[in-house]
């Protein structure tokens, strides 16, 4: 029987068969004990014409609510931004889909090159020197960086972590923190600004000296709010720790970048710079840092070099931290990573520049603006003041959240996350609201409009 | 060539004042970024983005494209690596904007096709892997490794046992070790044997009460099933560790044997190499892991249920807890999907058969040129030992760099460790015998030139893009961003 993915006719294995020297199929097989074959066919539904496959597989599309028909304001690490079409007409391309990891230089140079240029934007966007070829996403980038962080102090397992890192990353982390023997000390918010409390910090460091391998702080943290990363690395140089820095791409266009405060490693999401939501996955998760950290950086990179001509190359390098050469003494256990979202993510950067990407994100921050004010005639405030970018938490009154959903359902809308629900120590009605270009202002006006009268109290 | 600029990137080709998208129109007043961020954070030094019109753009990557191989351009043998024809209609399924513009917070009654989905794959892969349980969230093949120990930890730990050691047989890919340590676990090697299988003996010598798993991977990485693996099931069950599969060689056995009914515990699989999801020059792939009830409990959270057809998201109290920020590589699993209700079971039938029979033919035709260190016959791949190579002063690299001069990927070399010059060959299923014919021949013509042509060899590639890529200087001098100055 013909399959269209599969070549070989009947008579074509038969031939085969004979030229290896077999009677039947079964011979090449015997190392196989007889009674541990399947001897029966597996129970999967019948093959679909492909008509019918997009049919079933279209079912399911559209039993789902997407972002196309529902207003929503859901953040907390996945952002939603336009996407030029440009985007998904290079990403299309078989000659980047269907490649495997570049190993051969010489019949890779376009991922090779394509993937140098990305660590050079990722570098200039984080403010450091060096950045990997990507890893699966922001939680699992922040697991590399803890890992990282321990091998950059002589394998010292104590974390500080400030208490606003995204919930998700912090919960990941804690998956692997018992294996890897380490422990995480909360370092609180400020009351009145919800930014790092320094004291808190302080007394943490103190507290487990020459323990803690870094200080884990987010920015803009989960409540939406820049945090002030100034003198953060000195305080952690003397107690011979590193910074690490989750950090949001699009903020550090408009404000100065972890890398220059010197935080020692920054790891983050590129979802939403090019790269659809898609329940989350693929992502891309990204990590900088400085050459001096170089042998102690996670996962792949591609250098620069020449051919045997003289010609510029590109190929992977700095290899002898990695698990096919170092084994159970590498740096990580990635092998493969986000390949192609790194083409998504530098084909969106290249088109946008930092012209574009500064108004993407001045776009986002007006809107934010925008809703904060309306909001405000209504009596909701926002939990913290500060500075936001592109989401901020918002305090509805006490009482108000199965109101305010059973409205904005009716609306059509998810109004954003329920910071509660993830983060137990903020009051029970704070609402993560996060805002983009793609939001016009009938939107943003059905937001404040719902909310206002659901959970206002003008 | 007028476009063909070798190596210079889009900073070298960036100019002030361009961009490749138009300004976005304000609906609502603009208050300018002074009163949106305080002078004081603002950003002092703008990072150095390329500065391009759109068609520079999409120019610059479309040239950069036509200098990679690609499965849809010609023949991928990398061994172990599962290279098969992508579907295009997966590709376009994945697009669909009810998938696409899903967000991972959304309340489970908005995503109830998603969960379906994700049930329905699960179910699946259960079934062709003969597991009770799969969770799809590992990212790829590493971090399901990664997952599945800490599932294994997590059960031993439930009962009062804190096992600490891993085994790991010589010939295993590299991410079984690193895993290990990663998961916290001590590693211990095992010895292959004679014939290329592990050395059951060494193995039983090495098992204790303080084994957590023994990590296998069948077919093994030299494309030889694991023929004792009953034995070794019963050995490590009898001290209590937990038998690993590493399933990154599933294709072979699709259809042919189930790895549960086999005696494995867990295993992973690879969506990017037995379900045809494309490995996009590095990923993103796609690593679920599947396990026996008596592991399902620990399994990552949030776990998907399914209640008469109504789909709802729960987190155990058991679970070792979630190993990634969302679901995993959602887009993935759709395209795995729709590859096996594309195949139905008389298709996936044929995937293990013709994926063996393929490398067979292969191994046929070229076996009296040059020699696998073990005996055959073979799964999915076989191994060559390319060290005949160095009386001619020649090694597996140069042999590999010049059959790209003809159009064909190299061979994964120098993996496993075991094999010396190592040539490692996978043909898949989805090649026709007209391939595999052509690339004997063109084998076999390269291994004519390394005796009568040796500097051709020892000089290639000659005909790619770029000549021999110098690595060393690469590492030496380590230019790992665009030098601005
Ligand atoms: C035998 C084997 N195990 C594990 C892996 C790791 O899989 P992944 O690259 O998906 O992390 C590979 C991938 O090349 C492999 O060949």
């Amino acid at each position: 029987m013909s399959h269209r993915y599969i070549p070989l006719t009947s008579g074509e294995e038969k031939e085969m068969l004979q030229a290896v020297g077999v009677e039947r199929f079964e011979d090449l097989i015997q190392a196989i004990p007889s009674h541990l074959r399947l001897s029966r066919p597996l129970d999967v539904p019948p093959a679909l014409s492909e008509m019918a496959l997009s049919r079933e597989v279209r079912r399911l599309a559209q039993k789902n609510k997407g972002l196309t028909e529902l207003v929503s304001f859901l953040g907390m690490g996945w952002t939603k931004h336009f996407i030029p079409a440009a985007v998904d007409t290079v990403v299309s391309r078989s000659e980047f889909t269907t490649a495997y990891t570049p190993y051969q230089p010489e019949a890779s140079q376009g991922s090779l090159q394509q993937i140098f240029e990305y660590q050079t934007m990722v570098a200039e966007i984080a403010g450091c020197e060096i950045s990997n070829a990507s890893l699966y996403d922001g939680a699992t980038a922040l697991v590399e960086g803890l890992i990282m962080a321990s091998a950059c102090t002589k394998g010292r397992k104590g974390f500080a972590i400030a208490s606003s890192l995204n919930p998700r990353y912090r919960e990941v982390a804690q998956t692997y923190a018992s294996s890897n023997a380490w422990s995480f000390h909360d370092v609180a918010w400020t009351a009145d600004e919800g930014q790092l409390d320094r004291k808190s910090l302080e007394s943490t460091l103190a507290a487990n000296a020459g323990k803690i391998a870094a200080l884990v702080i987010q920015t803009p943290n989960t409540f939406g709010m820049v945090e002030d990363l100034e003198g953060l690395a000195e305080t952690c140089k003397a107690a011979g720790a590193v910074l690490l820095v989750v950090n949001d791409p699009l903020a550090s266009i408009l404000v100065d970048p972890p890398g220059a405060f010197g935080a020692d490693i920054v790891v983050g999401e590129m979802l939403g710079l090019g790269i659809s939501t898609s329940l989350g996955g693929p992502a891309l998760g990204y990590l900088a840092t400085w050459k001096k950290h170089l042998r102690q950086m996670p996962g792949r990179v591609v250098g620069r070099t020449l051919d045997a001509d003289g010609k510029r190359a590109y190929c992977l390098t700095a290899q002898t931290r990695e698990q096919h050469i170092r084994r159970e003494k590498a740096t990580s256990n990635i092998c493969s990573n986000q390949g192609l979202m790194t083409v998504v993510a530098s084909v969106y950067l290249a088109l946008q520049g930092p012209k574009g990407l500064e108004e993407v994100a001045e776009q986002c921050a007006t809107r934010l603006a925008h809703v904060r004010e309306g909001l405000a005639k209504a009596g909701i405030r926002p939990l913290f003041a500060g500075t936001p970018i592109q989401e901020q938490a918002f305090r509805l009154p006490a009482g108000s959240r199965a109101r305010v959903e059973s409205a904005c359902r009716t609306a059509g809308l998810l109004p954003g996350v329920w910071l509660a629900d993830h983060l137990p120590k903020v009051p029970a009605e704070t609402l993560l609201v996060c805002t983009s270009e793609t939001h016009s202002k009938q939107d943003l006006d059905l937001l404040i409009a719902t909310l206002s009268s659901a959970g206002g109290q003008a | 060539m007028l476009h063909d600029d070798t190596g210079r990137t889009l900073f070298e080709k960036s100019r002030p004042g361009q961009r490749g998208t138009g300004e976005i129109e304000w609906d609502i007043p603009r208050k300018g970024l002074d009163s949106l961020v305080p002078a004081k954070l603002r950003r002092k030094k703008a990072p150095r983005l390329p500065e391009l019109s759109e068609g520079e753009v999409v120019r610059h990557y479309t040239v950069l494209s036509n200098k990679n191989h690609n499965i849809d351009k010609g023949f991928y043998p990398l061994g172990s690596c599962t290279m098969k024809y992508n579907p295009k209609v997966n590709e376009s399924l994945a697009r669909l904007s009810g998938f696409s513009t899903l967000h991972p917070l959304q309340p489970a009654d908005t995503i109830q096709g998603a969960l379906e989905l994700m049930w329905r794959l699960e179910h699946m892969l259960a079934e062709i892997s003969g597991m009770d349980s799969v969770s799809l969230q590992p990212a790829a093949g590493a971090h399901g490794e990664l997952t599945a120990l800490l599932v294994v930890r997590a059960y031993h730990l439930s009962r009062g046992e804190d096992r600490r050691k891993v085994l790991i047989p010589d010939a295993a890919h590299g991410t079984n070790p690193a895993s290990a340590a990663i998961a916290g676990f001590e590693c211990v090697t095992v010895k292959s044997a004679q014939d290329g299988r592990v050395d059951v003996e060494d193995l039983k010598s090495k098992l204790d009460s303080d084994v957590a798993a023994f990590m296998i991977t069948n077919p093994n990485t030299v494309g030889l099933f694991e023929t004792r693996v009953e034995e070794i099931c019963a050995a490590c069950h009898a001290v209590g560790a937990q038998v690993y599969m590493d399933g990154a060689n599933l294709n072979a056995l699709v259809g042919i044997a189930r790895p549960g009914d086999l005696g494995f515990d867990v295993m992973h699989y690879n969506l990017h190499k037995t379900f045809s999801t494309p490995h996009g020059g590095g990923g993103p792939g796609c690593g679920p892991i599947g396990v026996k009830s008596h592991l399902a409990a620990f399994l990552p959270s949030p776990r998907v249920r399914n209640s008469d057809g109504k789909f709802t998201l729960e987190k155990p109290s058991t679970s070792i807890g979630p190993v990634h920020g969302a679901f995993g590589n959602f887009l993935v699993m759709v395209r795995a999907y729709a590859y096996i209700l594309a195949m139905g079971p008389e298709g996936l039938a044929r995937v293990g058969r013709n994926a063996v029979l393929n490398a067979n033919y292969l191994h046929a035709k070229i076996k009296d040129s040059m020699a696998c260190k073990y005996e055959g016959p073979y799964m999915h791949e076989f191994v060559l030992d390319g060290s005949p190579l160095k009386a001619l002063g020649l090694h597996t690299s140069d042999f590999a760099k010049r059959l790209m001069d003809y159009g064909v990927y190299a061979p994964t070399i120098y993996f496993p460790l075991i094999v010396p010059e190592a040539m490692m060959i996978e043909p898949t299923e989805t090649e026709s015998r007209e391939t595999l014919d052509r690339f004997a021949e063109i084998f076999l013509e390269v291994l004519r030139q390394c005796r009568e042509e040796t500097e051709t060899v020892h000089s290639a590639p000659h005909n790619l893009p770029l000549k021999r890529v110098d690595d060393v200087k690469a590492a030496k001098d380590l230019v790992l961003t665009h030098p601005f100055e």
